[in-house]
């Protein structure tokens, strides 16, 4: 079992503790919280800036003199340092955005304009639709093309079928770092080797891989990375794009406002640098300073044993799964190159009478298409249940959804 | 467990199946999405020469809720018009709570479902596909 005895040393109460919801009983059950992959929970180190900041330093940044203004400023510019030493990434390539989605909007948007007709971007069939539609938006504005990879029936990128795709025009592959669906981490060196066959440029969607410890991107080769801070521990309303610096330097604004000019007269109008560049009007302040502190309490884990913790779960699940009369799994049957995140089908039941069931045990899980609606038609599925793990969760977590959809096999067919 | 939602009446409406399946020479059709859940509902109907249902099928790609609630309405839809079909729907949207009043049957099956907001447009979306085809 991949990483079961390593997760013997893992304190996952130790863990628990530091999140006050999980703590709670509703209608007499404890809370099964499997829902992570949509948004994760808080631990008290990011309640506890957010408080910090509201009631100590609760001002606007950058403009004001005085002390509170220079407090919040400080406390905005320390959460974009603690991102970056996250992502192993110089602060000022780091833009605060209003989430995962804004984020790839940005790009899509002010990278976009960049671009000629004719010009292709190649997706592939598990995105998101965050990761669909503003390209889509593009190809309005832009003329621009769009190539779609192909998944396998495992529900991984099939990296055979990518170099087909690529040609002189191909300016850019954007593509999930780890699936949302089936938990599937894309092989990125593969991905950037091709990638530069042709000049193309590569953007991940790592909202569910941020969730899982910090990630390297000055060794990996990309253009551009985004991320939600709710999925990974923080404040809603706040996100990070991630570009090379000679990119953001390239790029024209997405939004205008305060604090993303240089100087502004009815005539012209220059730009500030990056981040600000792309950081129009007040940001979300809290928010950002909530999410600097989930990647400083992330930090504080052992990702080596909190991985093999997640991933002793997930085997702990398919195992169960495996037993049950009717379920199947969609995705990889293994814990190889994947992240906590397990889709599901239960013959003969839906799988929103699935997690609605699930839901009468304390259990939360997501069920449906997930924003995935093309890698649904591709294998003709209504939807599936995502069960989405995160460090805090134990077997008792498992063990509850198990009995769960036992319960709805047993009852709903 | 903390409630019971899908009680053995609405779990029978759904295994019932009335009316599931295609017409073969429906006078109107018509589908909806609900885009939040993915859920689909094909409803066909065939109209007597007064513009009542002679006919009703449904094809329904959705939740269990979803399914009853179909198969309810095709148990009664049967010699309604739309207008007759906007009563059922008022014991509907009584059942789950949006409406003052008891619901009448078979619609009282789906009273488990006021407690869940969520889930209401389940049990409405057959309607929704029902109401364009009259239209």
């Amino acid at each position: 079992m991949a990483g079961a005895e390593q997760s013997m040393s893992f304190d996952v109460a130790a863990v628990r503790r530091q999140f006050p919801i999980l703590s709670q009983i509703i209608d007499g059950q404890p809370v099964h919280y499997l829902d992570n992959g949509a948004s994760a929970q808080t631990p008290d180190a990011v309640l506890d800036a957010v408080r910090t900041y509201e009631t100590t330093s609760r001002a606007n940044v950058l403009r004001g003199v005085h002390r509170l203004a220079e407090r919040a400023t400080e406390a905005y510019e320390n959460a974009r340092i603690e991102v970056a030493n996250f992502l192993s990434v110089d602060p000022m390539e780091v833009v605060f955005t209003g989430g995962c989605t804004a984020a790839i909007n940005l790009v899509a948007y002010s990278y976009g304009s960049l671009l000629k007709p004719g010009d292709r971007i190649i997706l592939s069939e598990l995105e998101h639709h965050s990761n669909i539609v503003p390209w889509q938006l593009l190809r309005q504005r832009s003329g621009i093309e769009i190539d779609v990879v192909p998944v396998t029936v495992n529900g991984r990128i099939d990296l055979n079928a990518l170099p087909r795709l690529l040609t002189s025009r191909t300016k850019l592959i954007s593509l999930a770092h780890v699936s949302n669906v089936t938990g599937t981490l894309v092989d990125v060196h593969a991905v950037v080797t091709l990638a530069k066959t042709v000049g193309a440029k590569v953007m991940l969607d790592g909202a569910q891989r941020v969730p899982h410890g910090p990630v390297d991107l000055s060794a990996m080769g990309i253009d551009f990375y985004a991320f939600a801070g709710h999925k990974a521990y923080g404040p809603n309303g706040i996100g990070v794009l991630w570009a090379k610096a000679e990119h953001l330097e390239a790029m024209p604004p997405f939004h205008g406002g305060g604090s993303m000019i240089g100087r502004v007269t009815f005539t012209e109008t220059t730009w500030a640098p990056p981040p600000r560049r792309f950081e129009a009007g007040t940001p979300p302040i809290g928010p950002a300073i909530g999410l600097g502190a989930a990647c400083r309490w992330m930090r504080t884990l052992d990702w080596k044993e909190a991985h093999a913790h997640e991933m002793a779960l997930v085997e702990r699940l398919m195992d169960g799964l495996q037993k049950i009369d009717g379920a199947t799994l969609f995705g990889p049957g293994s814990t190889q190159n994947r992240y906590p995140v397990v889709s599901f089908l239960l013959e003969g039941v839906h799988p929103h009478d699935v997690a609605q069931t699930l839901d009468s045990f304390g259990v939360a899980v997501r069920a449906g298409h997930h924003c995935c609606q093309p890698l649904m038609d591709r294998f003709d599925l209504d939807g599936t249940t995502r069960v989405s793990i995160a460090p805090y969760n134990d077997n008792t977590d498992i063990d509850a959804l198990l009995t769960g959809v036992q319960h709805a096999a047993r009852t709903l067919r | 467990m903390t409630d019971q939602l899908y009680q053995d009446r609405i779990v029978a409406l759904a295994k019932a199946k009335t009316g599931a399946g295609k017409l073969a020479t429906p006078t109107k059709s018509a589908r909806r999405d609900n885009p939040l859940c993915g859920d689909r509902v094909v409803v066909d109907v065939k109209l007597d020469e007064g513009g009542k249902i002679a006919e009703i099928a449904h094809q329904v790609r959705g939740c269990l809720l979803c399914q009853a609630s179909a198969s309810a309405l095709a148990s009664v839809a049967v010699g309604r018009d739309a207008a007759g079909i906007e009563k059922v729907r008022l014991d509907a949207e009584r059942a789950i709570g949006r409406e003052e009043g008891e619901a009448g049957e078979p619609f009282a099956a789906f009273a488990p479902v006021k407690a869940h907001k969520s889930r209401h447009e389940c049990v409405l979306l057959p309607f929704e596909a029902l109401k364009e085809a009259l239209s």
